[in-house]
Formats: C-alpha cells, sequence, structure tokens
C-alpha cells in the first residue's frame, strides 16, 4: 500500500496512551531468554587471551600446555588456518585491504585478541587461557591523541596517526562572519571517553547443524551481525541465522559483528559442539567500544541583537587503533541559523579500543561546547539565554538547503522555560554560601533520521488474534510495544491478542539495526501499512461475503460493519476463516525528497555547588523533547529520563582512565569507572514531549526519541554550574576533584 | 558516614544492604564491593603481566567436584560443584534458574541479586559452598505459579524496566527491602536498590514500582 493514499492519524485511542509493554511479564519474571541465557546440550564454553600491552607483537606463542590442560576441546589462533583467513577492521575510504585479522600478531591496543580457548566449563576456559604462553615484543605508544598527532609520535598504522583527511562543513565566509559580529568569542572545550556498559555484556553462542550457522548473539540488529558473520567466513546469509529477540542494552556498542561471534563459531565448528562465548565485565571495557573523548576550539560571532554572524569549529578526535566515526560537528551546522559556517575535523589514532557509537554518537560532546559558547555569548551580550536561542532558530535544514518537516526547538525552549520557571529561577540569589544555587539550559538537535529500508507482516489470525512480525531488535526502548500500538489502533484488535516476533534472521523480514533513533520512526511506518492492507484484504472479502459493494463498508474496533449497520467481527467473515490467515506485508515509503526529518530538545537544570568541599548535585532535570508523535507515553517517558540520566553521568562523572605509563586502562571496571546509581538521580527529573503535529516526517507522525533525549544535559548542567559559581568547566566530567582544582585556581588568581 | 558492618561468623558474605548502606551514603557513583580474596586477584609469581581483562584467578585448583545440597526456591538440590563456582554461576548455567543474571562477575552491578536466608546479596561473589544450608530465593521464586508476585507485578505498571537486564535483581532487591521494611520512606527505596545498577536508567520507575509493590503487599495481593 502506497503512503501518499493514506491519511495521517487524527484523535487515536491507542497511539499515545501510556501503555505498559507487551513483554514486560517476560522481563519482570525473569523468563526472557536474553543471548547469555542460552545454554545448550553439550555446549562448551569459551575464553579469549587479551593482549596486556598498548602496542606489542606476539613474537612467539605456545598452546601445547594448554592444550592438554582438563576439559580443553580447542584452543585457535593466528595459527590456524581457518583464523588467519579472518580479515578485520575495515580500511578507511580508498584502501582495500583489511587493517588487521582475527588474531594478529601485532596487537594495537590493550585487549586485542590473541587466542581462544573452548572447554568444558567456564572456568576450565580461562585456565587453560592462563596457561597460554606468549612472548610479546612491546613497542612504544602513544595514548593521548594530542601526542599521537604531533611528529615522531609512536604510529598506530604506517603512515600517519591522522585518520583521514578533515571533515569539513562550509558555508558562507567566516572571516565575514567575525568582522560584522559586535562580540566575538573563542574557547577550547574537551570531554572525556565514554563507556556505553550495557548491563548485558557482549557475546554470542554458536552451533552448527552441518554447513548451517546459528548465532545467539547480543546485539541492536541481527541482520547486520548475520552480514558481518557470513562475510568474515565467507557463508551466504541464508546458512547464516543470527537471534537477537531479547537483548540487554546497547547504547551504539552492539551494531556491528564482534570477533566473539566468528571466534565462537570457529570453535563450535572445530569441536563438533556448541561454543559460547562472552566477554567479561572488563573486556567489554577495553574492546566493545567507547564515546571517543574530543578537543573543539570553538569561535562564535554574535551581533549586538543576538544574530549569530559565524561559528568556526576545530576538532580533534581519539578514535582508537582502527578506523570509525567520530564526528561532532552537525550541530555547529544546523542547530542554530548561522549564515558563516566553517568546521574543520580531525581524526587520531591512539594505541587503545577503537571508538564505537555511543548514544547520539558525537552530539553531546559538541553540545558540550556549542550550548556553553551560547550561555557565554548570552552573558556577554546581557541577554537571557533563552532570548539568544530563539533568536536564532532556523526552520530550515541549513545543511540541506530544505525545510524541516517540523522545528520543535522555539516550542521546546519557550514552553520548556515557561514549565520549569526559567525567569524567576534565573533571578533568585544564588545563596550565601558555601551551597551555591544555579540554572542553565541547553538546546539539542539530532542529525540522523532516515527510513527504509523497512518491511513487516501482519498476519491476521481466524479468530481475530494477530501475528506481527518484525526484524527490528528491541533495546529496552519498547520497540515491540509501540509496534503491536499501531496494529492495535488500525485493527481494533486488543494488545493482549497481540504477538510480535522480532529480530531472527530466520523468521522475521530484513530491518536495519536499532540505532540512530529510527526505529519506530523507521519501522513503525511498514507497520501500520502493513496492517492497512489486512484491512483492506478484510474489506474485499467482506464485500464478497455480503454480496455488498466495498464503498458500503467500513472496518472499525475490529469489525466490519455495513450500511444499515450489520457488523461482522473478523471471526464472522468466511474468506479468513476458511484460508485461517490473512497476512499484509508493509513497507515504508523512500523519505521525503524535499524536506528533512529532525527531533529536536531542549534541557533546563538547576544545581547546587558547595564551594567548601566541591560537591555539586543536579536538583532538577526538565527535559523538553520534540519527537514527533508521543507513540506510547510511558515508554517515552522511561526512555527520555534514561537519556538524562546517561548526560548526567557524561556531564558529572564518566571517564575512561589509560595509565600514561603503561597505556593500560586503570578503570576497567564498574567500581572504578563510574556510571550513575539510584543515588545519582536527581531528585526532580521532568519529561516534558511537545507534540507539533507533524504529518509530513512519517506516516506515523513519529520521530526519533532515544539519542536527542541525552545530547543537552550535559551542558544545560555546566551552565547551571557556571550560573552558580562563575566558573566555566570546559572539560567534562565536572568532578568533584576539578571543581575543588578550579575554585583553587580562582582563588589564587584573586 | 557509619562504618560498614561486618557479616557475623558463618553468613556469606557480606551483607548488600548493609555494605550499601554505609559505603554509598555520600550520594556518589559507588556501586561496588569487593568480597572475593585480593591475593587471588594477582598475577602468579614469575609470570609476565597478566592477560588483559581476566578474572581473578581461581584459589583452588580446578576440576575437583565437591557434593553441595542447595536449597532455592523451597525445592533441595544435590548437586556436585567446583569449589570456586559462584552462586551466580550454578543457579543460571546448572539449575536453569536463567532470572539470576551475571552482570560483572564482582559484586558490582546487582543483576545477580538474590535472597539467601531472605537478605539481598550478589550471587556472583557468594560462593555455591557458601549458600549451603541456606535458604536461597530467585526471581523465579517470586513467582506464584505463572503469575507475578507484586513486586514483579508493580514493575510491570509502573514501567520500572527498559532493556530488562539488570530487572530480576532489581526486582529482589525491592522484594527485600519490603519484607524488612514494609512501608519504606522515598530515602529507604534508593538505598535499597542503590547496589543494583540500571544503565537504561529507569531508577525513577523503580522508585515508584517500589512504593507500588508496597500497596499492593498491604493490600495482600
Amino acid at each position: 500500500m502506497a503512503e501518499a493514499t493514506v491519511k495521517p492519524w487524527g484523535e487515536t485511542t491507542v497511539v499515545g496512551k501510556p501503555t505498559p509493554r507487551i513483554d514486560a511479564y517476560e522481563r519482570v519474571s525473569g523468563k526472557a531468554v536474553f543471548p547469555v541465557d542460552v545454554i545448550l546440550p553439550n555446549m562448551l564454553y569459551a575464553a579469549t587471551l587479551r593482549c596486556p600491552h598498548p602496542n606489542a607483537t606476539v613474537k612467539k606463542i605456545d598452546v601445547g600446555k594448554a592444550r592438554e590442560m582438563p576439559g580443553v576441546h580447542a584452543v585457535l589462533s593466528d595459527a590456524d588456518p581457518e583464523a588467519r583467513a579472518v580479515g578485520w577492521y575495515s580500511p578507511p575510504a580508498g584502501a582495500t585491504q583489511m587493517m588487521s585479522r582475527l588474531f594478529d600478531p601485532h596487537c594495537r591496543y590493550e585487549g586485542e585478541e590473541v587466542a581462544a580457548v573452548a572447554a568444558e566449563t567456564q572456568q576450565q576456559a580461562w585456565d587453560a587461557v592462563r596457561a597460554i604462553q606468549v612472548e610479546y615484543r612491546t613497542q612504544p605508544f602513544v595514548i593521548g591523541m594530542e601526542e599521537a598527532m604531533k611528529p615522531g609520535a609512536p604510529l598506530v598504522h604506517s603512515g600517519s596517526n591522522q585518520v583521514a583527511a578533515p571533515r569539513e562543513i562550509k558555508r558562507g565566509d567566516v572571516a565575514k562572519g567575525f568582522a560584522e559580529a559586535d562580540v566575538v568569542l573563542e574557547e577550547t572545550y574537551r570531554t572525556s571517553t565514554e563507556i556505553q556498559a550495557p548491563m548485558e555484556v557482549h557475546g554470542s553462542v554458536a552451533r552448527w547443524d552441518g554447513d548451517h550457522l546459528t548465532v545467539w548473539d547480543t546485539n541492536q540488529g541481527p541482520f547486520g551481525i548475520q552480514s558481518g558473520i557470513a562475510k568474515a567466513l565467507n557463508m551466504p546469509l541464508s546458512k547464516v541465522r543470527v537471534i537477537s529477540s531479547y537483548m540487554g542494552g546497547g547504547f551504539g556498542s552492539k551494531q556491528e559483528a564482534g570477533k566473539y561471534s566468528v571466534i565462537a563459531a570457529l570453535l563450535a565448528q572445530k569441536t563438533g559442539r556448541p561454543v559460547r562465548l562472552f566477554l567479561t565485565r572488563e573486556e567489554t571495557f577495553l574492546c566493545v567500544g567507547n564515546r571517543q573523548s574530543h578537543i573543539m576550539k570553538l569561535k562564535a560571532g554574535v551581533k549586538k541583537d543576538g544574530t549569530l554572524t559565524a561559528l568556526e569549529l576545530t576538532g580533534l578526535g581519539e578514535i582508537g587503533a582502527y578506523p570509525s566515526n567520530a564526528s561532532v560537528g552537525y550541530q555547529i551546522g544546523d542547530l542554530y541559523k548561522c549564515p558563516n559556517v566553517h568546521t574543520q575535523e580531525l581524526m587520531a589514532f591512539i594505541h587503545a579500543g577503537r571508538q564505537r557509537a555511543m548514544r547520539a554518537p558525537g552530539y553531546p560532546q559538541c553540545n558540550w561546547a556549542l550550548e556553553q559558547m551560547m550561555d557565554s555569548l548570552a552573558e556577554k551580550l546581557g541577554m537571557d539565554p533563552v532570548e539568544l536561542r530563539l533568536k536564532n532558530i532556523s526552520t530550515i535544514c541549513q545543511l540541506e538547503n530544505k525545510p524541516y518537516t517540523s522545528t520543535g526547538l522555539r516550542e521546546c525552549l519557550t514552553e520548556g522555560a515557561r514549565v520549569f520557571g526559567w525567569k524567576e529561577a534565573r533571578s533568585r540569589p544564588k545563596g550565601d554560601g558555601p551551597w551555591l544555587r544555579g540554572v542553565g539550559v541547553a538546546g539539542g538537535m539530532f542529525g540522523e533520521q532516515f527510513g527504509p529500508p523497512a518491511t513487516a507482516i501482519v498476519r491476521l489470525n481466524a479468530d481475530g488474534s494477530v501475528d506481527l512480525n518484525i526484524g527490528a531488535a528491541d533495546l529496552g526502548t519498547g520497540t515491540k510495544t509501540v509496534m503491536a500500538m499501531v496494529v492495535a489502533e488500525e485493527l481494533g484488535v486488543p494488545l493482549d491478542r497481540i504477538y510480535v516476533e522480532n529480530a531472527d534472521t530466520g523468521t522475521t523480514p530484513y530491518s536495519r539495526v536499532s540505532g540512530g533513533s529510527k526505529t519506530v520512526f523507521g519501522d513503525s511506518p511498514a507497520v501500520r501499512s502493513a496492517a492497512l492492507e489486512v484491512k483492506a484484504r478484510l474489506l474485499e472479502m467482506a464485500a464478497e461475503d455480503l454480496k455488498v459493494p466495498q464503498s458500503d463498508l467500513v472496518f472499525k474496533d475490529g469489525a466490519v460493519t455495513a450500511k444499515g449497520g450489520k457488523k461482522l467481527t473478523i471471526a464472522d467473515l468466511v474468506q479468513p476463516r476458511t484460508r485461517q490467515m490473512v497476512v499484509g506485508v508493509g513497507r515504508r515509503d523512500p523519505d521525503l525528497v524535499d524536506k528533512i526529518v529532525r527531533p529536536f530538545a531542549t534541557h533546563f537544570a538547576e544545581v547546587e555547588v558547595n564551594t567548601r568541599t566541591g560537591e555539586m548535585r543536579v536538583l532538577r532535570l526538565l527535559a523538553v523533547q520534540e519527537s514527533g508523535r508521543v507513540m506510547n507515553l510511558l515508554t517515552y517517558r522511561n526512555q527520555v529520563q534514561g537519556g538524562v540520566l546517561m548526560g548526567v553521568g557524561f556531564a558529572t562523572m564518566e571517564r575512561r582512565i589509560l595509565d600514561s605509563t603503561t597505556g593500560k586502562m586503570v578503570n576497567a571496571n564498574l567500581h572504578d569507572y563510574k556510571i550513575p546509581t539510584a543515588k545519582d538521580v536527581p531528585a526532580e527529573v521532568t519529561v516534558l514531549p511537545i507534540d507539533p503535529h507533524d504529518t509530513e516526517c512519517s506516516l506515523t507522525g513519529a520521530k526519533g526519541v532515544g539519542e536527542p533525549s541525552t545530547i543537552p544535559t550535559a551542558a544545560a548542567i555546566a551552565n547551571a554550574f557556571y550560573n552558580a559559581t562563575g566558573i566555566r568547566v570546559t572539560t567534562s566530567p565536572i568532578t568533584t576533584a576539578q571543581i575543588l582544582t578550579l575554585l583553587a585556581e580562582r582563588k589564587a588568581k584573586g | 558516614m557509619k562504618r560498614p558492618k561486618i557479616a557475623p561468623p558463618g553468613q556469606p558474605g557480606l551483607s548488600r544492604r548493609n555494605f550499601f548502606g554505609s559505603v554509598v551514603a555520600t550520594g556518589a557513583a559507588e556501586a561496588a564491593i569487593l568480597t572475593v580474596p585480593v591475593e587471588a586477584a594477582q598475577p602468579a609469581a614469575g609470570k609476565a603481566a597478566a592477560p588483559a581483562a581476566q578474572p581473578a584467578a581461581a584459589p583452588a585448583a580446578g576440576g575437583d567436584l565437591v557434593a553441595a545440597v542447595l536449597k532455592v526456591n523451597g525445592q533441595t538440590h544435590s548437586l556436585r560443584v567446583e569449589p570456586r563456582w559462584s552462586l551466580q554461576h550454578v543457579l543460571h548455567d546448572h539449575l536453569g534458574l536463567i532470572g539470576t543474571k551475571a552482570g560483572c562477575e564482582r559484586g558490582e552491578c546487582g543483576a545477580c541479586t538474590v535472597l539467601i536466608d531472605g537478605i539481598a546479596r550478589y550471587s556472583c561473589v557468594t560462593l555455591a559452598l557458601e549458600a549451603v544450608g541456606t535458604e536461597i530465593v530467585t526471581i523465579e521464586g517470586l513467582m506464584n505459579g505463572e503469575k507475578l508476585g507484586p513486586v514483579q507485578q508493580a514493575f510491570v505498571e509502573e514501567d520500572a524496566l527498559q532493556c530488562g537486564y539488570c530487572t530480576p535483581g532489581q526486582v529482589v532487591s525491592v522484594e527485600a527491602l519490603l519484607r524488612k521494611t514494609p512501608q519504606p520512606t522515598i530515602e529507604q527505596i534508593h538505598e535499597g536498590v542503590s547496589g543494583n545498577l540500571c544503565r537504561c536508567g529507569a531508577y525513577q520507575n523503580i522508585f515508584r514500582a517500589a512504593q507500588r509493590a508496597a500497596e499492593l503487599r498491604k493490600a495482600g495481593r
């Protein structure tokens, strides 16, 4: 069914209402089978030997002793041809040769894979890993991005530590823009490396049936994992099945096939038994991604009336030992109306674990710089920070020169200011000390929203119940529930009569990875289309059954009603009963060509700071979010609250620490690497959805939720901190130690 | 700040809640206790640097199985275990009680929380042998047949979860709290789940679910 012929929803009866998850029972009862819970008969356990050095070459490896250990069935290393054949890490554009392999003798970061063992028990596998004798030749390493870019720095790969040509956004003439400005400010901002740390560690269980491989893997989209494994093992997609119907969080770190999946598959093949390989928590800190730290030099020009005239960003990002995408510049080019923009971004290789996407990759970093700069500009102009932002709102995507379908930023700012009590809070006395209070604001947007390919299958059963078949993984975002609500809305079937099968390459249609806040935006239109197709088929059948023209029939609340009021439920219709099933296949129409879809957010924060002890408490956070239609108010609020809390972590505590003398991570565990606990939740977190009634963005009117919710939090907190203390914190996170240092510096300066 | 309470002799490990009551009182992002023997974490003498990110080496030689009788959710299981196996490992991998999740295997995240003699404990830093002679209750033990218990029901109603991985541990911690303190204050609730990390950040809903669970329990549901 073509979208063009379908009307957008007006008032809805199911969609939008706060609705408990359809799979909450499985998740609270302990019955949900996560990949880590797959325990197969005759299964072996695997463990990985990882290089303890940041840069070393394996000179000699002796697995003889390990092979003889009790319970050991196989050891796999670069000496095995099947492992040697597996290339890993795609090169930057232009080159073709893979940059490394499964167990490459050159280990370029602490934690790179050296060998693996399969044994009867997990403990025996670890015993054997410890018995592998390796002679390493250690080499000089570099772990700081600025050091990495200096001439003579140890090289991660041959040539240069600069990953690729600079990324640039260029619009207008910044020199001219700065000349026109009444105020020009320049500041350098830094962020720290953050780890995704989902609660379920990464890993797979692999089982062969002849030449057919099944992998239970914890990931954000089984189809990408399937193609990654198939490519590594040179197999057709039809021979690789990946299942991830439940998974314990990803936050971007579970979007690509892991070496562990391939190692488990090779060990399973070698031993003829299923193999389970899950990482330890410590391994996940080293090897499966991070939000890269960034240095951002930002220069901004503004006229007296608050009109931005120029923005110039020079950025350097720390990408780790292998290529990835670590760009941050989007919001500089698009969040505010500005005729003259220039960004230049470099990425540096260092001898540390490689960056992967983390919830809005690049956005919180850039927001940390841009939104603190806006705060500084407002102060310099004597303008209210909300007013300055309102002065520079664009309804056009300046990077594409096309209008947005909706621009909620203005309403996020004005509604947020009203609900937060911004004006009053801003003018309240800060206190007599040692506790000082302050409030801050930051806007933000997420720059990636794209839809197809997406396919959904709705199967209406003879008794009127429904099976919905979608490929998307549900990361805990409530995807399955939202999709079922779409079906319930269209077909009038109650939610408890809808079963959702998802995220299994063997049984569900293709869907892209659940990342980029695109799952509901991208897939819910396909689900609606599939439901509409079922409805159309039913009306055809009813017309034939009743021998009346289709135009005399309407479908409402799960039943067909004829003129004159005769009502037939699905179960009453002859043809569906005879066929036992009515199937609708829905696809999503291509993205709009003449308009751009973007979600927006604005956060307001209130903090108090103890100028004696350096403690900071986040008292209040208001998250105003414009993500189009709210599909499920209950899960929407929950997800936004989660984004806010992750932002609190980024702002106040999260930081990977690499030791400069050894190049090793010293806080690779959940004790030393802090993530927010129940005690770190601000006393008041309020979620305020803004619905622009966007009928163009998609067939369901929904845009992405997950990522915009975490983008402006940290900058809002930093601005509130500044408002309380008059001290600008340019480096994240704002820890007690840093606060004390900054207070002492100010005191020393007098 | 209070001092950590040391578990009385014969008690398996520290009480998770007592420990957190003392250590996390400042509200910082502390989330950890360590009860594995510290010396076990050191690499063997004379060896090169320990390979990265291995779990602590076992205190006992592997492979030798000993008899253990565990009472879990009212049922008695006669097992043969390695002395070094954690209770979490035995519950999850050997008894098929998959609701008891491993998240860190060093007492930092709380995903593996179970009740031991009615007290919430990290089963990943409790050896299976330490739990012999105790009454163990896992998330599965809070069910009433296929029906959810009151805490679980409250978690559904308040959407006190996202991915659901930490959820069994959160539910067990709330259960432990309510058994001891049927009508907890909000501070007591914060305290009660402060040893359970939720990276999705569903804490606010977890707090509400604890309050709702207290109501449901009071109403006898």
